[in-house]
């Protein structure tokens, strides 16, 4: 087990930078460009001689007397506010995971490195799935707590912003629900790996097998197949859905590493408030997709490639 | 004692040629063992068979282990040095002390310490900024620390300057080579290595050509300088090969009696690397 956690960490210190940096300056960005945003603003509305100050009293009385529903609808909005940075930061994820799958098992055999690696006593098995739990834990737990830190900064920054107009801050943030926004992202991790796996097994085989170029190989060989299978259609010959193909394979294993892909397996997403659409994807309600048959299908073959990609591993003999 | 590596009937086939051509040698603890042989010849591919690297037919026992089904638990009593500079490009001195220090079960830490001190390494220097002189010593470093049986070196001072690769045998033989241990070197620098093997094997088409302790070398191979008017009666006695140096003609025998070459002139023992060439006469060709 010690050993298992100097890999993981070994892959961390090699990939600081898409795991750490990479959310991190994307975060530094959002918080800027929203910082800007804000006094834009402020700005603008001081020159059209717009004072929000003046309504404050107007304002104040508002966020006192709010009806219930729209205090849910205030909160709901604030916990968004929360989500937007992590959504953002998710898709940096997406593309990190995805391009490190892609160098995993290769990268060090083009450099033969491999051959270092190799030289201690530490399995193929635990190597690889060291990787993979680099690429499906580590990476996403770090980039929801740069997301969610990110999220209180923004929250912290509008709350400002309004209490220089008047408006109660710790009124107003009581509204929001920060810990169960964290609660959500965290605990939607877990969801993420068995969703991500199809991705994470199709592209670590792709990177142990192929002897160069694994990029080509793992987008070309799916989209090319894909391709095929529509011109049989357009022939009429062959009865395979086109579209069953590019959702149900093309997109399992090249797009599931983007965080958030498993709601297309969860019904009833929607509501006629913010804060019905919000609570419609907590995280209890989005666990509904583990009853999705898709999913399981998608993890059994996630753990076949993952095989392959062990067993290439071990006999791929070409540093 | 029993053997560190047996292997019999080895074989390995690429695509257009054949690696190793049904090799069978032993190998025993304390030694000093150089694999020399032509580009192309089947070190590489001996040496991977051994680390289990490789896939291959026939029958090969390392240390009591079979490379290709037991490798990690092999791996826990052999190190090697492929070449030099396949230390990770971006890892830095400290992170792979502290990495082979908790993957490693034989890994001695203040020893590795010990001798990076010696060196220029800094503890936050990554490899991509280090010489390859430099990333051998780190690496040199880090597998004296392990307290392995069988140690494998593939051309291990490859493209260094003579410094380093004095430095280099030096610092094995000093610190780290005892009865215990064994170690497998392949190179072509095979000056350097002449006086530190104690066993000599010569590979040639994936098949071993001379496999003997030195001192076998020693007895079997004799070279004479003889003067221009016995050089026919020298060559009567079928020499290896034969070079001319200030007019008197150098010859290399083998299995011929000291007794009857003492007769025709000076005799001495071959260099390796002059054995080398007669034994490979004609392998580009």
């Amino acid at each position: 087990m010690n050993t298992f956690l100097w890999l993981v960490k070994r892959e961390f210190w090699e990939h600081r930078g898409g795991f750490l940096r990479a959310p991190v300056i994307t975060a530094a960005i959002f918080l800027v460009l929203n910082l800007m945003g804000i006094v834009t603003g402020e700005v603008m509305g001081r020159q059209m001689g717009f004072h929000l100050g003046i309504g404050s009293n107007n304002l104040h009385l508002l966020t006192q007397e709010l009806d219930k529903q729209s205090m849910e609808a205030v909160g709901a909005g604030l916990d968004l506010v929360m989500y937007s940075s992590t959504m953002i930061i998710g898709i940096v994820l997406g593309f990190v995971v995805f391009f490190y799958c892609l160098g995993a098992l290769y990268d060090d055999r083009r450099d033969r490195s491999i051959l270092f690696w190799k030289s201690l006593p530490v399995s193929d098995t635990a190597t690889v799935l060291s990787k993979v739990v680099s690429a499906t834990v580590v990476a996403p737990l770090i980039a929801v707590v740069v997301g969610a830190l990110t999220g209180l900064v923004m929250l912290l920054m509008f709350a400002i912003t309004l209490s220089l107009h008047g408006v109660s801050v710790w009124h107003l943030l009581g509204l929001s629900h920060p810990l169960q926004v964290m609660a959500n992202l965290v605990g939607s991790i877990p969801l993420y790996v068995l969703w991500a796996l199809p991705t994470v097994g199709w592209l670590m085989l792709c990177s142990a097998w192929a002897r160069s170029k694994p990029f080509l190989w793992a987008v070309a060989l799916p989209v090319g197949v894909g391709i095929v299978i529509g011109w049989f259609n357009l022939l009429g010959t062959l009865n395979i859905s086109n579209d069953w193909y590019w959702r149900g394979v093309v997109a399992r294993i090249l797009g599931s590493v983007f965080p958030g892909g498993w709601f297309s397996e969860v019904s009833g997403i929607g509501g006629d408030s913010p804060a019905a659409v919000l609570s419609s994807l907590s995280v209890m309600h989005s666990y509904s997709a583990l009853g999705s048959m898709d999913l399981w299908i998608g993890v059994a073959a996630a753990i076949a490639m993952l095989a392959g990609a062990i067993w290439f591993r071990r006999w791929r003999d070409d540093s | 004692m029993s053997a560190v590596i047996t292997a019999s009937g080895l074989g390995k086939r690429y695509k257009s040629a054949v690696a190793l051509d049904n090799v069978s040698f032993q190998v025993e603890p304390g030694r000093i063992v150089g694999l020399i042989g032509p580009n192309g010849a089947g070190k590489t591919t001996a040496l991977k068979a051994i680390l289990g690297l490789t896939d291959f037919t026939g029958e090969l026992n390392v240390l009591g282990f079979d490379p290709r089904k037991q490798r990690d638990r092999l791996m826990g009593e052999v190190c090697f040095i492929a070449d030099v500079a396949v230390l990770p490009r971006w890892i830095r001195v400290r992170e792979v002390v502290d990495f082979v220090a908790h993957v490693h079960p034989r890994f001695d830490r203040t020893k590795c310490e010990a001798f990076l001190a010696r060196t220029k390494l800094q503890p936050e220097q990554r490899v991509r900024q280090m010489s390859k002189g430099m990333i051998v010593q780190l690496h040199l470093a880090l597998v004296m620390a392990i307290d392995a049986k069988l140690l494998i070196l593939d051309e291990p001072t490859l493209g260094l300057d003579i410094l380093y690769r004095k430095q280099f045998y030096q610092n094995l033989l000093e610190d780290y080579f005892d009865e215990n241990k064994t170690i497998i070197v392949t190179t072509h620098q095979v000056e350097e290595v002449e006086h530190i093997l104690t066993d000599l094997m010569f590979i040639r088409d994936g098949r071993i050509v001379l496999d003997a302790d030195m001192d076998a070398v020693g007895e079997r191979y004799i070279e004479v300088m003889v003067n221009a008017d016995r050089a026919d009666a020298a060559r009567a006695l079928k020499p290896l090969d034969e070079r001319q140096v200030f007019g008197k003609s150098i010859f290399l025998f083998d299995g011929v009696g000291r007794a009857q070459l003492e007769a025709l002139g000076e005799t001495r023992r071959p260099s390796i690397s002059d054995l080398f060439v007669a034994t490979m006469k004609g392998t580009y060709a």
